[in-house]
């Protein structure tokens, strides 16, 4: 068995309002941070698996995500995959 | 004939599943059980409430977790059954979340945890769960969430409107809802989801009876 470590990122669809990112960027020009054009917040999420090859974590990785990771109504995620 | 029996499901991080009881046995004299979220027997029950709260402390998205219990698993036979299922607050997310209704609910536009008393229109009464009468189109509840902005596509919202799935819409917007949705049915109208609480406006003490009509309507065939 190969182990695998997994970061998934989760992030609101583009189309959809993220009013905590919203509420961020107001307190980050207040900061004195200027040039911000946009500012979303998703959310990480690492993960250990292990499986028969990668072919075989990428398919339980999607179901993962797919199904409760992420809400793919208001949703998309990515990840990225490393063999340990 | 054993008396109608309406099944109010408990999830760790339920808590208005004893306001739900009290609406429906004080108020209505119609019979309740409580059905832990581990349980997958339905028999007993004739329709079932998924009640209001923070079911899994919320974790990951609202209702995200609690779409995986043995108890939700076991609901897709009893809609399809035809049996009237009514997710209110935490419980319509939880119907987003499992699909048994369209759409999604996310965080309310100002981010702040609205507690409040808010007016709404009746749009649709399929399924019965409104009196969409001559009498009275605006109903007042009670709303108390801090993620109840619901949200879907356009295709979504046209197949809402067309079907008459929209049940309810919000006077004066409170969250962000697209199209100021309160609450959706499904397309046979026997599952209703709603942020705002019917079962906290059941008497007129406490400041309205404009929840008892959807409360009632859980016995209807």
């Amino acid at each position: 068995m190969d182990q695998f470590a997994v970061k998934v990122f989760v992030r609101l669809r583009p189309s959809v309002l993220d009013p905590a990112g919203e509420a961020t960027k107001s307190a980050s020009i207040r900061l004195g941070a200027d040039g911000i054009k946009s500012l979303r917040i998703g959310k990480m999420i690492e993960v250990k698996i292990e499986g028969n090859g990668e072919n075989e974590v990428r398919g339980k990785i999607d179901l993962l995500c797919d199904r409760l990771f992420a809400n793919t109504v208001i949703e998309d995620y990515e990840y990225s995959l490393e063999k340990l | 004939m054993d008396k109608f029996t309406v099944g109010i499901v408990v999830f760790p991080g339920s808590n208005c599943d004893r306001d739900v009881s009290w609406a429906l046995e004080g108020c209505l004299d119609i019979r309740t059980k409580y059905l832990w979220h581990e349980s997958s027997d339905l028999n007993d029950v004739d329709a079932i409430v998924l009640p209001g709260g923070f079911s899994y402390g919320d974790y990951l998205r609202c209702g995200a977790i609690a779409r995986f219990s043995p108890l939700i698993n076991a609901l897709d036979e009893f809609v399809r059954s035809g049996k009237r299922v009514l997710g209110i607050c935490n419980g319509f997310q939880i119907l987003t979340e499992s699909g048994f209704l369209p759409g999604a609910l996310t965080a309310n536009k100002n981010l702040n945890f609205i507690c409040d008393d808010v007016e709404l229109d009746i749009v649709s009464s399929k399924g019965g769960w409104f009196n969409n009468g001559t009498e009275k189109q605006t109903i007042k509840l009670p709303i108390a969430h801090g993620e109840g902005r619901y949200h879907c596509d356009s295709d979504t919202l046209k197949k809402l409107e067309d079907n008459e799935l929209i049940a309810l819409r919000y006077k004066n917007n409170p969250n962000g809802s697209s199209f100021d949705i309160a609450g959706i049915t499904n397309e046979k109208g026997n599952v209703l989801g709603l942020m705002p609480h019917p079962e906290r406006a059941c008497d007129e003490t406490i400041g309205g009876t404009d929840g008892l009509f959807t409360l009632k309507s859980l016995i209807l065939k």
